[in-house]
């Protein structure tokens, strides 16, 4: 994750506390999992503001079932259902699984 | 849309393809400038990843955007493409060529009507002797000669007393300096005027390449040139005034020209294919040239990922492309004005809207679908420059994206989609150079192939993310038809 992101990040989870969510919508497994343990655990590179930051927020990918379950079908298809197709959905679900699995032991 | 009826359509008479490898400005490309701030000599630390010359010739994805090796034979490619260099490189191919540094830094100084580039004296008369012989811009074309250079102590007088750019050799030698031109104005300092200057210097090389075709349209009788480069030419009252489209034709020998700059981000260059075809079709312009150059600032963007995996910096050559737009010859590609996709304002920036209104859309309103085309081209970043820095591979997503439309619009089976990407597909070869990377670097191949029938139609998508410029959430996308000319079937 670039550094502006990381500290767009770290200033949202800050003025809001609890309740926050992040949503992903990475195309591979690797991108997935560095940007999942980035907002759980923290920068993994050690070279942005979330460096040693484990904010340990909730993330989800827009191709879970929970979150597809969240949105109007129409709006599902319009939005995501291409980039689902053409995607390794599997393997970026295995990538987040992954990071979650870490966050979690970290 | 008022319908377009399909005679007196424009053809893609020529075209050609440039590269400039320029090492030594990896550094000055904007992420190694920002990046790099803090480290003491920037250019000792990129030296383990700079290429020679004969090594970025003879990288497959540089010879196949010359012409000299075609996309399917690169797919077939052993891979890392930089660990399997081609045995027989050539400089030239039939759309362009590789310049070296010396020769480009030359070129360079030749385009600088303003005298603001001082060049090493040694640098300056090498390169000379090397222009001037140069079969596309040499002393027999009439371009302008490399003016003489300046010893080191003048150089180094510019950078300290009058806040000149400094030029460092990749060997560590100063090769030049690019002095502003004002002491206040942040839009004519010497980086960004040699931002400029390459721009406009690779622009004109391409140019000069397509007028140097057998057969190829006389300077004099260019009428028109448009410009779709990205860079801002202008000054503190107006950044991007223009108009480098003018600057080019006339160096490149273009009397009668005159033209403008068409802006669009990456989406630039089919908005100028566009107009260029429709000035034509309106019987306005016979002959309409659109042409760009390549982006220094783009330089070693993705630099940090090939250091971190201890291979060459491949995004180390700038590019250029020129086409020459004119009547139906009754050989040359058609241009089908009555397929133009538009990606318009209220077609939001959803995917699924976006690629219908860039290819189902217009192929549709000709009574066609995806399947009558037979080679896409979309966005050509070579995936060796954007993977290591996990930008991902950018044309196969897009193909992938492209395959799923199909399954949606039930003309393949899921299963397929790795079938349509292999068979209409193609692997990115481009260098990251933005809106010469969108599309434009197949056009030299697709005119080729069209031409001597081994395609039939062909559709380029080039998408733009005006984002990017804060003044609005959308992107931008325009897609052409080329196809083969009903004359010469």
């Amino acid at each position: 994750m670039g550094l502006e992101d990381q500290a767009a990040v770290k200033r949202v989870a800050d003025e809001h506390g609890n309740g926050v969510v992040v949503l992903l919508g990475t195309p591979d497994a690797e991108s997935t999992q560095t940007l999942a343990q980035t907002v759980v655990a923290g920068d993994p590179s050690y070279a942005g503001p979330l460096a040693g930051v484990p904010l340990g927020l909730p993330v989800f990918h827009v191709f879970e079932p929970e979150v597809r379950d969240q949105v109007p079908a129409d709006v599902y298809e319009a939005q995501v259902a291409l980039m689902e197709m053409s995607l390794d959905r599997e393997a970026i679900l295995a990538g987040l699984r992954e990071a979650r699995r870490a966050g979690a032991t970290a | 849309m008022p319908r377009v009826t399909s005679d007196g359509m424009p053809v893609i008479r020529a075209v050609s393809l440039v590269l400039a490898h320029v090492p030594s400005l990896v550094r000055l490309g904007s992420k190694p400038l920002r990046v790099l701030r803090e480290v003491h000599d920037p250019i000792d630390f990129l030296r383990p990843h700079l290429r020679a010359w004969d090594v970025a010739q003879a990288y497959a994805p540089n010879q196949v955007f010359i012409g000299n090796m075609g996309v399917d034979e690169l797919a077939a490619r052993p891979t890392p493409w930089h660990r399997h260099p081609i045995e027989r490189a050539a400089r030239f191919g039939p759309d362009g060529e590789i310049m070296p540094e010396d020769e480009f830094f030359g070129l360079l100084a030749a385009c600088d009507g303003f005298q603001l580039l001082g060049l090493d004296r040694e640098l300056a008369d090498r390169a000379r002797s090397a222009l001037d012989a140069h079969p596309v811009i040499g002393r027999a074309a009439g371009s302008p000669t490399v003016p003489p250079g300046v010893t080191a102590a003048v150089l180094e007088e510019r950078v300290e007393r009058h806040r000149a750019l400094r030029i460092v050799g990749a060997d560590g030698r100063l090769l030049g300096a690019m002095l502003p031109g004002h002491d206040e104005d942040d839009t004519l300092t010497g980086q960004v005027l040699l931002e400029n200057l390459a721009c406009k210097a690779t622009a004109a090389l391409a140019l000069r390449h397509l007028l140097a075709r057998p057969g190829a349209i006389a300077s004099a009788d260019v009428r028109y040139v448009i410009n779709c480069g990205e860079e801002a030419v202008g000054d503190r009252y107006q950044r991007g005034g223009g108009n480098v489209a003018k600057a080019v034709a006339e160096w490149a020998g273009c009397g009668r020209a005159t033209g403008s700059d068409v802006k669009a981000f990456c989406s630039g260059p089919m908005h100028a294919l566009m107009l260029a075809g429709a000035l034509v079709r309106s019987g306005l312009h016979d002959d309409v040239v659109v042409l760009a150059g390549g982006s220094l600032a783009k330089l070693g963007m993705k630099f940090q990922g090939h250091v971190k995996h201890a291979m060459p910096i491949v995004e180390d050559v700038l590019a250029g492309f020129a086409a020459h737009v004119s009547r139906d010859d009754g050989v040359s590609p058609t241009l089908r004005l009555d397929a133009i996709g538009r990606h318009e304002v209220a077609s939001g920036s959803a995917p699924l809207a976006v690629m219908k209104a860039l290819y189902s859309e217009p192929l549709g309103r000709v009574g066609l679908t995806l399947l009558d085309v037979d080679r896409f081209s979309l966005e050509l970043h070579n995936p060796e420059a954007t993977e290591p820095a996990g930008s991902g591979n950018v044309p196969l997503n897009n193909y992938r994206t492209l395959a799923s439309l199909a399954v949606v619009e039930k003309l393949i089976a899921r299963e397929s989609i790795d079938d349509f990407v292999r068979a209409r597909g193609m692997p990115g070869f481009s260098p990251t150079q933005g809106h010469i990377a969108s599309a434009i670097p197949y056009l030299g191949h697709a005119r080729r192939a069209l031409t001597e029938g081994r395609l039939t139609r062909t559709m380029f998508a080039g998408k733009g993310s005006l984002f990017l410029g804060r003044m609005t959430q959308l992107p931008d996308g325009l897609s052409l038809v080329l196809e083969r000319n009903a004359g010469s079937t």
